[in-house]
């Protein structure tokens, strides 16, 4: 971190000035890249409604973990979402109904078991409130630490799973007729999800989450034309979001989450005119 | 009206056997009393009404679904082994918006380094001569999405070749293609037989191609009804009754 600090001391930046901007800006560049290249899968794989309710049932979890007296409730919160994540896929497997409609159901249902607990007995559920809109600004240096940890696993698991998992995402029958187990990728891939999304929570909230999980890849689709630019124009746009967007939210003196996710919304705009053109 | 098997045997050099095969869900029987040899280099047609248990007997050969009976393999002069099948899966549709190139979904199948940090040199020339096989060396940049049918069978057919298969299996490969692509996707699987000596079976709906490429034909509803070459099958009553009498087009 010392090292970090130094780094950003000798840059002439007003806004490197302070600590928490340091921290907020090392979170960002560790995920950036983490969701954009969590996002080209996830959208790929139809799977951008799953991770949002994979955000909510982290609530859930995390409820759980309060009140169960747990001093930190983040592990609880991870334990429920894989657990949620694992009957999530055993269902979708064994059920004909539509994913979306499956997903609706895990939703609506975590959401309210997580309100009914956090609120059981009187309780308000206000102190659950830095989970929905997070502060990237009051990130502490523990956190960017796991943050770091979580990119390094999920590199490896990417590098080792990357081919297989996008054979599934792109087409589960040609991939299952080359050999490649389609259910076990499919429930490794929203279990790392969920491990993700609910590590990431505590520290930056739902709504940045959801628009890094989804908007970097959707972006990217418009303008690229193989993997290898899909997956270097996710990153990028996320780099350029979060960068972007934490400088204006200083500036401006507004929510960093909203800034980035306005700034992602704003490239899927621009990325889709160009499409437009292309077309 | 089955095969004439003897003792397992046919005189010929067999590639693959099924031999009284059946099929059960729950107590539904799907198929019963399946006897069928494919021989090396032969193309051999399932036809049949739709339900009627073409893809459940190939799910069957290519292990996916559990079966009761005897489905063997042999080469020329050597004992029952393993065969390597390549399979086209049916009507494969895809996103037309997924940035993934015909080289990309080979990578994927293929190479163990990730397809999105880009093609080695020496993948793209293995993909390269993959998609010469099917005169398709022109379509590697190409997004899978933007194929038309007949191009899209044909890379999903060079992807099925490598490595070179004993059995070649094809899930309604003509559904989807235009008149003209048929002739050039069957044209192309004549010319892979006879090159590689491979047998090849698929299930087809078009039965205006079978005269002049298959050699063998069979019917199947639920079992084989009748089977032979494809003017005997074409002219059978089984075949006017399991598709003029249930509304099918021939």
């Amino acid at each position: 971190m010392s090292l970090w600090y130094w780094f950003c001391d000798v840059l002439p930046i007003e806004m490197l000035r302070w600590d928490f901007m340091k921290n907020a800006l090392l979170a960002l560049l560790l995920m950036a890249p983490l969701f954009g290249l969590m996002s080209t899968m996830i959208v790929t794989g139809r799977m951008s409604f799953f991770s949002d309710a994979l955000g909510h049932s982290a609530f859930t979890g995390i409820a759980i973990g309060a009140i169960c007296g747990m001093s930190a409730p983040t592990w609880a919160a991870v334990l429920f979402s894989v657990a949620f994540a694992l009957i999530f896929s055993y269902v979708r497997n064994r059920s004909n109904q539509a994913a979306d409609t499956l997903i609706g159901v895990f939703s609506s249902t975590a959401v309210a078991l997580g309100i009914f607990i956090g609120t059981i007995g009187g309780g308000s559920f206000t102190k659950y409130n830095k989970y929905l809109i997070g502060d990237i600004l009051s990130v502490t240096p523990a956190e960017i630490g796991l943050l770091a940890l979580v990119l390094l696993a999920v590199l490896i698991f990417w590098v080792l799973c990357a081919n297989r998992l996008a054979l599934t995402a792109i087409h589960p029958q040609l991939a299952s007729s080359r050999g490649i187990p389609v259910a076990l990728s499919q429930t490794l891939f929203t279990a790392a999800i969920a491990v993700v999304v609910t590590l990431s929570i505590s520290s930056v909230g739902l709504l940045i989450l959801n628009s890094l999980m989804v908007l970097p890849g959707a972006s990217a689709r418009n303008v690229s034309k193989n993997l290898r630019q899909y997956h270097g124009f996710s990153v990028l746009f996320a780099l350029l979001a979060g960068i972007g967007g934490l400088t204006v939210s200083y500036y401006l003196g507004c929510s960093a989450g909203a800034a980035i996710s306005l700034i992602l919304a704003l490239i899927f705009a621009v990325t889709f005119a160009m499409r437009k053109g292309n077309a | 009206m089955n095969l004439d098997i003897h003792g397992g045997s046919c005189g010929h050099s067999c590639c693959l056997r099924v031999e009284n095969l059946s099929v059960k869900i729950g107590n539904d029987c799907i198929l019963s009393d399946v006897n069928l040899h494919v021989h090396c280099g032969e193309l051999v047609a399932l036809i049949g009404p739709n339900g009627a248990g073409k893809s459940t007997l190939l799910k069957a050969i290519l292990g996916q679904r559990d079966y009761e009976g005897v489905i063997a393999f042999s080469e020329p002069g050597q004992r029952s082994k393993k065969p390597r099948i390549g399979y086209v899966p049916q009507s494969p549709a895809f996103d037309p918006s997924d940035p993934v190139s015909v080289a990309d979904l080979f990578a994927c199948c293929m190479s163990k380094r990730p397809a999105f940090l880009g093609l080695s040199k020496s993948m793209r020339a293995l993909v390269l001569g993959c998609l010469e096989r099917v005169h398709g060396e022109e379509l590697i940049d190409k997004r899978v999405g933007t194929l038309s049918g007949g191009e899209l069978q044909r890379v999903l057919l060079a992807l099925a070749l490598e490595p070179i298969p004993n059995i070649l299996i094809l899930d309604e490969p003509l559904s989807g293609v235009d008149v003209e692509g048929m002739e050039t996707l069957m044209d192309m699987l004549d010319e892979i037989r006879k090159n590689y000596d491979l047998s090849i079976l698929m299930t087809t709906h078009d039965f205006s191609m079978l005269p002049r490429y298959a050699d063998q034909v069979v019917l199947i509803d639920r079992g084989i009804r009748i089977q032979g070459d494809p003017e005997t099958v074409l002219g059978s009553s089984e075949f006017a009754q399991a598709f003029h009498m249930k509304g099918g087009s021939v």
